[in-house]
């Protein structure tokens, strides 16, 4: 298959993901789609990598590496403190988080 | 021909995935869409022969990242019945709109771009050849990642703890 | 023994699939031999659970001094059938509340994903499915997948043990696995590879006519242990069983299964232990290597399932012996015991290499690494067990939430 077909798969991807996030009312569900796009461009990443120039140098999978465990920790994060704002408020409803104030 | 078909498959499994966690009412539900995504995205990135990313994307997203949704979901009360109020927010299309224009933007790009239409032959990578790289000129970059692994653990840890009494009201 | 009829017998299986795949045209060939590799780990392994459940069953029997199944057949030996036949014929019970989808794949996707688990196991010369490159990380990606399949089965239950036993056994399975990942470590860093095949290669060889297993070093001693230990935990044997605990959560996760979907449970639980006992036994033991010189001509396949056979003897003699421990103190463990342990391993086994370059080869050099690996080892684990008993406050047990 051609690098274009990978890419439109990714756009595609990361489209629904942005969807998810601008307008899912769980803040669990944001992360979601927050995990979604950048699952969009590790795809693209591990697709230029097979394509380019020169996979020899296999630049294109070791970014898609670093940013799978980056976005491990991304995950970790924020659902503790998804966690942590239920604690708090007892929902996980965006649109109830509109407090600064413990 | 059968390559297409196979990357048709793929494709459709991944992004019916991402459809139904954008359309599910039942968070569980979500989640476990979101899981079939990973699953097609791993897939993917063994039909580009990188196997090493492939059982990664398994290994992280699937082991871990997947795990850690449906039990903050649990966690949150958030697995019972299904939502009576809506699950999007009020300015839901929006939403949609500003997502499938960009959408519209990105794909546009792709196809008016002279990208190589080439068919690659499968570069050989080996395990080693990962392992030297990420031990040679990626060492810095590895090691900020484990900082970061690192500093993220604990700081998911402190975030998520209970408070002490007395500590705030 | 006539070599030659030696490295026949054990090539046995290998030249039959060469042979059948044969009878088919060139392009066929290959996949004809693949279907014929997995229609041999299906039939054979699901054996085996077949033969473990009345082996456990007999065996347990007798550790509790009663005689155990004896009825159907000669000692009760063709139990299993009667078993297959009753689970088969069972009424197949859906909770009217429960999600209907999700509780159907649970069980088929835990017996799809251990299934596949075996696809990059040797289990004898020349006789693995998939010759790939990452073969354990393979494994660990898909035995971090049944996790879900787990969670899938409890939840959709719609009943409070099935959820309670969801996620305790979810909880346990996150927490060993990261001590499981890191003493499997120790075995991939000294082989230098990824590829069960190169580390069983790498077991090969005698010294004098001993093993060069690396459970008989010190690192391959400790991560031998403590692999087992969370290979236990990993599936949910006791004595770490708490996620199925009958006194307390009915039946746990699968509470809420009957029949045949039940029977997939139980049938994917025996063959995660006999596959995790499988990746033991080719990161430390060996895999099918005979264990003395002498005992070469014995096939290397039957090395492997006697081996395997010894692993599950020893699960059952467990089960038989220890009691169930409680939730705080397996997490405890986990993460206070076995975490610092598996690392402490890891430079253990770094310094063990490096030593061996820097000291050179002579018996003496050999015998002081030895001794230096294992007293580190071994003074690691009483200076961590005594702190952690030391901090354990015995007392009544309190019943918070039973008054």
């Amino acid at each position: 298959m051609s690098l274009t077909a990978y890419l439109v798969v990714a756009a595609l991807l990361f489209t629904l993901g942005l969807g998810i996030a601008l307008t899912r009312r769980n803040a669990i569900l944001v992360l979601i789609g927050i995990e979604l796009m950048l699952n969009a461009a590790n795809l693209n990443l591990v697709a230029f990598w097979r394509f380019g120039a020169h996979p020899e140098f296999l630049t294109g999978m070791l970014f898609a590496l670093f940013s799978i465990a980056v976005a491990a920790a991304e995950a970790s994060v924020g659902l503790g403190l998804v966690i942590a704002w239920h604690r708090h408020s007892r929902t996980t409803d965006l649109d109830g988080m509109t407090r600064m104030k413990g | 021909m059968m390559e297409g078909f196979l990357f048709g498959l793929l494709a459709v499994l991944t992004l019916s995935g991402a459809v139904g966690a954008a359309l599910l009412r039942n968070l569980v539900h979500c989640a476990l869409s979101l899981t079939l995504t990973f699953v097609g995205l791993a897939l993917l990135y063994l039909n580009l022969d990188a196997q090493f990313v492939g059982l990664s994307q398994v290994l992280v997203y699937i082991g871990a990242v997947a795990i850690l949704v449906v039990f903050a979901i649990l966690l949150t009360g958030g697995a019972g019945k299904m939502p009576t109020h809506p699950t999007v927010s009020a300015g839901w299309r929006t939403g949609w709109l500003a997502a499938v224009a960009v959408g519209f933007v990105l794909i546009g790009a792709l196809l008016h771009s002279p990208l190589p239409h080439s068919d690659v032959p499968a570069p050989e990578v080996t395990v080693q050849q990962i392992g030297r790289l990420l031990m040679g000129p990626y060492v810095l970059p590895l090691e900020i990642v484990a900082v970061l692994l690192t500093v993220a653990l604990i700081g998911a840890v402190i975030v998520a703890m209970p408070e002490r009494k007395g500590e705030s009201k | 023994m006539n070599p030659g009829i030696a490295s026949r017998v054990d090539q046995i299986f290998v030249i039959l699939q060469h042979r059948i795949a044969e009878l088919f045209p060139a392009v066929l060939q290959p996949w004809v031999a693949m279907i014929l590799g997995v229609v041999g780990i299906v039939a054979v392994f699901p054996g085996i659970f077949a033969l473990t459940t009345v082996l456990e069953r007999k065996g347990l029997g007798r550790m509790q001094n009663r005689l155990g199944p004896n009825r159907v057949g000669p000692f009760g030996i063709l139990q299993p059938i009667a078993d297959a036949i009753k689970s088969l014929t069972k009424e197949d019970i859906v909770p009217r509340t429960a999600d209907e989808v999700v509780h159907f794949l649970a069980p088929v996707v835990l017996v799809v994903a251990i299934f596949l688990g075996y696809a990059v196991l040797p289990v004898g010369r020349n006789m693995v499915l998939l010759k790939i490159d990452s073969g354990i990380l393979f494994f660990f990606a898909i035995g971090a997948s049944t996790e879900l399949s787990i969670f899938m089965a409890g939840w959709s239950s719609r009943n409070k043990y099935s959820l309670l036993g969801a996620m305790r056994a979810v909880a346990q399975m996150i927490s060993y696995e990261v001590p499981l990942l890191l003493a499997a470590v120790v075995a991939i860093m000294m082989t230098g590879s990824l590829s069960p095949t190169a580390i069983v290669r790498a077991q090969g060889g005698f010294t004098g006519f001993f093993p060069r297993w690396y459970v008989f070093t010190p690192w391959g001693f400790a991560g031998f242990v403590l692999f087992a230990i969370a290979a236990l935990a990993e599936t949910n044997r006791s004595p770490f069983d708490l996620p199925e605990g009958e006194s307390e959560l009915v039946a746990g996760y699968f509470t809420e299964y009957s029949g045949f979907k039940f029977a997939l449970f139980f049938l994917g639980e025996y063959l995660g232990m006999m596959s995790i006992a499988g990746y033991g036994i080719t990161l430390f033991l060996g895999g099918w290597g005979a264990p003395a010189s002498f005992l070469e001509f014995i096939p290397s396949w039957a090395w492997f399932f006697a081996k395997l056979f010894l692993a599950i003897f020893f699960f059952i003699w467990l089960r038989g012996t220890l009691p169930r421990l409680r939730q705080d103190q397996l997490m405890n463990f986990a993460w206070k015991f076995m975490l610092p342990m598996t690392l402490l391993n890891l430079m253990v086994a770094a310094a063990w290499r490096f030593l061996g370059e820097w000291f050179g080869t002579g018996i003496l050099a050999e015998g002081v690494r030895w001794l230096l690996c294992a007293a580190i080892l071994a003074g690691a684990y009483v200076a961590l067990a005594l702190t952690l008993l030391r901090r354990q406050k015995i007392a009544a047990r309190s019943y918070r939430y039973a008054d």
